[in-house]
């Protein structure tokens, strides 16, 4: 689970984010919703343990994330938080399995083809698990995404406007899938967006401002 | 899927930035190892034809080109000199000469020299025979090993001898066959590549071809067995040149020698020691610009390692940050592409070692056919070791400044832009 107490930071002196205290349980689904500007993306890294905030403090299953030393920090996100990014970010020169497979080998454990080619089942996907990621469709990167959040077995999963792209059915079905994913991994899922179609599919959301 | 692995997908996956880095490498480090080669076996093979000779008499001229000509068999000779002028110093018992070799040279077989001599270029190159016997009789012949191998000369085989070095068959003579009554055992010295005959042998063939080659006195030449002093009872006939050994090389008199022969007689003495020293300050000249190139090329390489590293982590900052958000240290992307720099500059070495081996037996290979002399292209000498620890050294200082750029990536920075 995942609970923070009165985040705030700030880039300059002009600009200051505050921010509510966030709590989400496992299998729970958490929205944060907020317009443009207004922090959300470095709400997003101060919870993914990316950017230390100037106060306050993350729990991770009662680990404070900004109290570890910088290369525990990398290794406990590493396990721990996975992270599904606006964007489909993946590494080029290798295919979607050996992405999966590096995920493993980045979190420190040992890579396991069996459970990435479980994941890519599930998410099906895994007819496309020796392409590389530009020769996959929006749908598959996204997938492939998906998967890479969940293959580590983290405790929270983090998605940063995952539906911003999507028409409403696609937007439905990818949230549906996310859910169910988290929750088979017993994660905590939280979602920071702006796109408000999403209040009618979680009742449990957060607005900042 | 480790670093490693990541490093070589990395590399291959850039495939024209892999090749133009690759071919400045390659040529690189294949230059310099190539002149490496070159410089090794050009002077393995001028030190082991030394034979610990002093001394090479003969007539005026370039006093390399008698060094070149007696002792490497590589040139022509400078010109004759009469038994009679050369009698001093084969005849036994000099105070200062050790051993001394007549050597006539102007004919051959095939592109490989006949060398009319006597038995002392055995003992003064430590050959022995493998087969058959040492040539005594008028035409007669025995074999160097390399020789007898690529003519496929055997006891018994017959040939005429052709004026000059070149293989050219509008020179043969017409007259005087040769026969092959023996072989010798390899040596890995010139004597592999000769055609060893009596000195009469020689002086036969060309009194019976050209006019300019008959002996002026009409008086019955004296009668000719394989020893010294047979030999020295000719006069007016010649020979090509005479190779000495000293009793003692640090004797004053031995080291006046060679200008008292230069300052009052008709003949030229020239002391290979010196001359090859010589030799090797001209190669050298030419053998420094070429290596400053390969070196210059190198340290493109290094520059053209280091710019493609530099713009593909400018295209691959999403996935560097990408590495550290699953979990990587930022120690792990230094290693990342400092490996990528050496993986590149391995792959250069071993493609230069192949690019400089292969020039070095094509090289051999036309050297061999015009100078009879072997290269073992595929020698790997001592500083292939060292070149491979500069060529590493190359890949990683090339990486250093994108690794270090890599180890500083700001995840939360890149990501926004995202």
């Amino acid at each position: 689970m995942l609970k923070t107490t009165s985040i705030s930071h700030n880039y300059s002196a002009s600009s200051s984010f505050s921010f509510p205290d966030i709590s989400c349980n496992s299998n729970e689904t958490l929205l944060v919703l907020g317009n443009s500007g207004v922090g959300k993306t470095t709400l997003l890294h101060i919870l993914a343990g990316i950017l230390s905030p100037r106060e306050g403090e993350v729990l991770i299953d009662g680990t404070s994330l900004y109290k570890l030393s910088s290369n525990r920090l990398d290794r406990f996100r590493g396990q721990n938080i996975g992270l599904i990014f606006q964007k489909p970010h993946f590494v080029q020169s290798i295919s979607a399995e050996e992405n999966l497979l590096l995920s493993q080998k980045m979190s420190g454990q040992t890579p396991d083809k069996s459970q990435v080619k479980t994941i890519l089942e599930k998410l099906n996907i895994y007819n496309r698990k020796s392409a590389k990621n530009y020769q996959m469709s929006q749908g598959e990167q996204q997938r492939l995404s998906i998967a890479r959040a969940l293959i580590n077995k983290p405790k929270v999963i983090l998605a940063d406007e995952p539906t911003s792209a999507l028409d409403d059915d696609n937007c439905e079905s990818v949230v549906q899938l996310l859910q169910e994913q988290s929750q088979a991994v017993g994660a905590s899922l939280i979602i920071v967006t702006h796109d408000n179609r999403l209040k009618n599919i979680f009742n449990n959301y957060i607005q900042i401002n | 899927m480790n670093i490693l692995k990541l490093a070589w997908k990395n590399i291959i996956h850039n495939p024209l930035s892999l090749l133009l880095n690759l071919l400045l490498l390659t040529l690189g480090i294949g230059l310099i190892n190539f002149i490496l080669l070159l410089d090794n076996q050009l002077k393995d093979k001028f030190d082991k034809n030394l034979a610990g000779i002093d001394l090479v008499i003969g007539a005026k001229g370039s006093p390399l080109q008698l060094i070149l000509s007696s002792m490497y068999h590589i040139d022509a000779p400078t010109g004759n000199i009469s038994v009679k002028e050369a009698r001093p110093f084969l005849r036994e018992g000099h105070p200062l000469i050790k051993r001394s070799v007549p050597l006539s040279m102007g004919d051959s077989y095939k592109g490989y020299r006949i060398i009319g001599t006597d038995y002392s270029i055995l003992d003064l190159y430590s050959a022995e025979i493998s087969e058959g016997k040492r040539w005594s009789d008028t035409y007669e012949v025995t074999a160097g090993a390399d020789v007898a191998k690529k003519l496929n000369l055997k006891i018994g085989s017959k040939f005429k001898s052709s004026h000059g070095f070149s293989d050219d068959e509008d020179l043969e003579h017409e007259e005087g066959t040769f026969v092959i009554v023996g072989i010798l055992a390899p040596t890995s010295s010139v004597v592999d590549q000769l055609l060893l005959c009596s000195t009469k042998s020689v002086w036969d063939v060309h009194k019976h071809q050209g006019e300019e080659h008959v002996a002026q006195d009409t008086v019955p030449a004296p009668v000719f067995d394989m020893s010294r002093s047979s030999l020295l009872s000719f006069g007016e006939e010649d020979i090509t040149s005479v190779l000495i050994q000293y009793v003692n090389k640090t004797n004053f008199q031995a080291l006046s020698m060679p200008r008292n022969i230069n300052e009052n007689t008709d003949l030229q003495a020239a002391s290979p020691a010196y001359e090859i020293n010589r030799l090797y300050d001209m190669m050298g000249t030419g053998t420094k610009a070429l290596q400053l190139l390969a070196i210059l090329i190198a340290i493109v390489s290094a520059i053209s390692i280091f710019v493609s590293l530099i713009n593909s982590l400018r295209q691959r900052k999403y996935e560097l940050s990408l590495l550290r958000v699953l979990g990587g240290k930022p120690i792990s992307l230094f290693a990342l592409i400092i490996l990528e720099g050496v993986i590149m500059a391995i792959l250069g070495f071993i493609l230069g070692m192949l690019f400089s081996h292969i020039a070095m037996t094509l090289l051999g290979d036309s050297l061999s056919d015009k100078y009879n002399y072997d290269f073992r292209a595929w020698e790997v000498h001592g500083k292939e070791l060292y070149l491979f620890l500069v060529s590493i050294a190359l890949g990683f200082f090339a990486a250093f400044i994108p690794a270090i750029l890599a180890y500083g990536t700001d995840i939360h920075k890149n990501l926004s832009q995202g």
